[in-house]
């Protein structure tokens, strides 16, 4: 072999060598999350693994992936769903992973939560983060990334996260080397289970606000969800989840209702249907009014399966052999967690496990 | 455009490219076009003044190389059929005519540089008097000054003294004398070259040259190693140091002067290695500006080996020429029959040396501490100079002692500490604090710093001080490997998966352990300010 040659192929060798080291290194310093870790962290990437042939898409902030759960509208009604929410996911960030998720499958219905409206620039990266990581590279996410970095951001930490959590090296574990390869996963088709209950109490007077208009960049990506929905025959649901606080104005909703009924669409203020739907806030919230637990989640998505089937017309696949297999194996898993959650609510008092913490002394 | 910005690597990996595709011909108008996108990155304003002494520069040289051409002209045809005389006299009035192109250029480039950098130091200073005696305020103008302008206003008017000096002719071309002026790699923070050291390689045509190109990317990983690794790493414990001198007195100052010294020389020479690694991919080469001076036994000789370009030019433009003005001819005349010859020659040397210091404390920055800091510098190699017939007669009685390695060791601690303590002037906000907190070293001691955890609350947390101790390690080894010849030519002789191992593990120390991203601030370059 020439010299040459060999200097080329060492070459190659090298690069090859030092981009695995390069991959390594950002399994190992990437943040795990999980069990007792941010749950929220996994949501996003958790999708890629279900990603499929499901009749509803949920798109939105907590207010869909702590409120809703798919089991029970698969136990209910037989409609398969999945969440595809994150935490203070804004409306941008909505949009692309709706765009991201049209890759992979064409759902009948996407349920997409309204309180994101309220948000018209980039709020804070740990979101952002939480939002955009879990996202497989495509130019959905490019065009996400772009459109919800803060100014102290670099665009390319999103495409090499390494560049973003090179400095976690001194704050390592054990658990980063075991989940370099295995991510733990708390959610169920999207959604976050808690058994746990804090009755909504004190729940502060809305602060009056100036200008109760939506930012234009919020009606515009609303108008691209509604239109990227109807090129590809999707019925968008617009919905305000359940949730007492952040405040919903009804300032606010009625600028929601007016936009719905002029592009004809449906718009479900779930927080003036709470009788309808029988939630108690006093049994049905685990912090307070913000997120419903498990119960909450179960009689509002109840109510919502209900709906769907009724008014929308999804007809569901009870009886659909492979998905009732695939199914089970879910409620199987759902309802272990449930019991693991509840007896830890036994043992300590409070949810150790599960992204909760310890309540205060 | 910073060196460690991300749109920087995309720079200058494209342009690298393209510049080994193009045709050679055009290799250094490609590099002008890359220059001045590189420089427009600072504003428009900022690219506004590059060109003005890009033009006065290639006007006033270009006048000088056409009278001295003419004068060469007629020189020549005049050979044998002129008296003496008449050659001097003509040649003096062709240098007085040069001697004007020379002056509108260095009056107009150093006005300006005047202007934007020192017009709020002035009217300061000015306001301060007024305050004494109850006047009014005269407003601060707040210029934008434009980054680098010191740098390329120092490279560009030793050009034109060049030129004048006849030390070479004018460069014709306007593009070539632009890419002189405003060669990106080295435009924000030097070295300051010289246009005979820099031409040969700027305006030639290069082939790819594999060996050549690995080199110079090698010198730039290990400049941003010194300058992410360490120098990002301590910039911290700087700020917080000299942020609050009432806070951090007595070992804390000491402390600051030992980091503050480390981090200005990670950061500057990893700034210049990053340059010259650069420029070395592109097949120019560009003069060393250090040369290991941490390791240097006297003041002098550390000014012989730090930021060694701009010493030079200050040498080589101020020094001198000053030395030999008639003022100074006249002075040192005068001194001679009041005080002797002995006393004159001082007089004389004393001043040149402070004038040199002053000015070379002033461009470094328009406030009283670079001053200070610039006329400290002066005074201290003055007093080693006049206390060297002591160390003679010292040596003299102990000549062994001279050449331990104990007492090597005693001369380069005592410079370093000597210099870090002058060099304290660039942390604090003025000089009585500088002189306080200095003075506090005497009069507070607080050793428990030391080991009672302090350290850990400035900014780098354990880890932080463990890496770049690390870091502060490889750089002395390295330095100490590199006394001989530079260490990447010996690892050039060494097997090339080695050399790739070797690079691969600084490249991913600089990936983990380097200080970038969310929550660090982007630390410019330190030297990018002057």
């Amino acid at each position: 072999m020439s010299k040459r040659k060999k200097a080329v192929l060492t070459g190659i060798a090298a690069i090859l060598v030092l981009a695995v080291a390069l991959g390594l290194l950002q399994e190992l310093l990437r943040p795990k999350y999980g069990y007792g870790n941010i749950p929220e962290g996994t949501l996003i990437a958790d999708y890629y693994d279900e990603a499929g042939d499901h009749d509803v898409i949920f798109i939105g902030d907590c207010e869909v992936y702590e409120n809703f759960s798919p089991i029970t509208l698969w136990e209910e009604q037989g409609i398969t769903s999945y969440i595809r929410g994150s935490a203070q996911q804004l409306i941008w960030q909505s949009y692309y992973l709706l765009e991201d998720t049209l890759r992979y499958e064409t759902p009948d219905v996407v349920v997409f939560n309204v309180l994101s409206m309220q948000y018209g620039e980039p709020q804070s990266e740990a979101y952002n983060r939480l939002n955009l990581d879990g996202m497989r590279l495509s130019a959905s996410k490019i065009k996400a990334v772009l459109a919800s970095m803060t100014e102290e951001e670099s665009f390319w930490s999103y495409l090499f996260p390494l560049l973003r959590y090179h400095d976690r090296w001194s704050e390592l574990t054990a658990r980063d080397v075991t989940g370099m390869f295995h991510t733990e996963s708390l959610s169920h088709n999207g959604f976050l289970m808690r058994v746990d209950v804090r009755a909504a109490e004190n729940i502060p007077n809305p602060r009056p606000l100036g200008n109760y208009d939506f930012a234009d960049v919020c009606w515009e990506y609303l108008e691209k969800m509604a239109d990227l929905c109807e090129e590809r025959g999707i019925e968008l649901i617009l919905i305000k989840a359940p949730s007492l606080y952040p405040h919903w104005y009804d300032e606010w909703d009625a600028q929601i209702a007016a936009w719905a009924e002029e592009k004809g669409l449906r718009y479900l203020n779930f927080l003036s249907m709470t009788d309808t739907i029988g939630l108690d806030f006093s049994t049905d919230t685990y912090d307070g009014g913000l997120h419903l637990n498990l119960a909450g989640a179960e009689k509002l998505s109840s109510w919502f399966g209900e709906y769907l089937a009724e008014e929308v017309g999804l007809t569901g696949h009870r009886g659909e052999e492979a998905l009732e297999a695939l199914w089970q194996a879910k409620c199987d898993r759902y309802y272990a967690m449930e019991a693991d959650q509840l007896r830890e609510l036994e043992e300590y008092g409070y949810l150790k496990s599960y992204g909760a913490r310890a309540p205060e002394e | 455009m910073s060196f460690t910005s991300g749109i920087f690597l995309l720079f200058f990996a494209v342009l690298l490219v393209v510049y080994y595709l193009i045709p050679r011909r055009h290799q250094w108008k490609l590099l002008l076009l890359a220059s001045y996108l590189f420089y427009a990155f600072a504003g428009w304003s900022a690219v506004c003044y590059l060109l003005a002494t890009t033009v006065t520069t290639w006007l006033s040289a270009r006048q000088i190389g056409k009278h001295y051409g003419v004068q060469a002209q007629w020189l020549a045809e005049h050979k044998g059929t002129s008296t003496r005389e008449e050659r001097k006299a003509y040649k003096a009035g062709i240098k007085s005519r040069a001697r004007r192109w020379m002056l509108f250029g260095i009056l107009f480039n150093f006005g300006m540089l005047a202007v934007v950098k020192y017009t709020d130091f002035v009217l300061g200073n000015v306001n301060g008097l007024l305050a004494l005696f109850g006047g009014g305020q005269v407003p601060l103008p707040h210029f934008l000054l434009p980054m680098g302008i010191s740098f390329y206003i120092f490279q560009s008017m030793g050009y034109l003294l060049d030129v004048y000096r006849a030390k070479y002719p004018a460069e014709p071309g306007l593009g070539r004398t632009a890419l002189f002026v405003s060669f990106f790699p080295q435009l924000i923070q030097g070295p300051i070259s010289r246009f005979d050291d820099l031409a040969p390689t700027l305006f030639a045509e290069h082939r790819w040259d594999g060996a050549a190109v690995g080199l110079g990317l090698q010198r730039m990983l290990w400049g941003y190693f010194k300058k992410m690794v360490v120098a990002d790493r301590l910039m911290a414990v700087v700020n917080t140091l000299s942020g609050s001198p009432e806070e951090y007195q007595g070992l804390y100052v000491l402390v600051l002067m030992v980091v503050y010294a480390v981090t200005l020389y990670a950061d500057f020479t990893g700034g210049i290695d990053i340059t010259i690694g650069v420029a070395q991919t592109l097949g120019v080469e560009v003069t060393e500006n250090f040369q290991r001076p941490f390791f240097s036994k006297n003041t002098a000789e550390y000014w012989r080996r730090w930021h060694i370009t701009m010493g030079s030019w200050f040498r080589d433009y101020i020094f001198y020429p000053a030395s030999v003005s008639k003022p100074m001819m006249r002075l040192t005349q005068w001194c001679r029959g009041k005080f002797g010859m002995g006393a004159a020659k001082r007089v004389s040397a004393y001043l040149v040396t402070m004038l040199t210091w002053f000015v070379t404390g002033i461009w470094h920055g328009a406030s009283w501490n670079f001053i200070v800091w610039g006329l400290l510098n002066g005074v201290i190699i003055l007093v080693s100079q006049e206390l060297t017939p002591l160390y003679q007669r010292f040596h003299a009685r102990f000549p062994r002692l001279g050449a331990t390695f104990g007492y090597r060791l005693f001369q380069v601690g005592r410079t370093f500490l000597l210099m870090s303590a002058v060099r304290v002037l660039d942390c604090y906000r003025d000089v009585p604090v500088t002189f306080r907190a200095v003075g506090s070293i005497f009069t507070e001691f607080n050793p428990a710093i030391l080991w009672d955890g302090s350290l850990l609350t400035l900014g780098a947390s354990g880890a932080d001080w463990v890496v770049a101790g690390c870091g502060v390690v490889l750089m002395l080894c390295v330095s100490l490997l590199s006394r001989r010849e530079p260490l990447r030519a010996r690892l050039a002789l060494r097997p090339l998966a080695l050399r790739w191992t070797l690079f691969g593990l600084l490249f991913l120390a600089i990936v983990v352990f380097g200080a970038y991203g969310v929550g660090y601030d982007a630390n410019q370059f330190i030297y990018n300010q002057f």
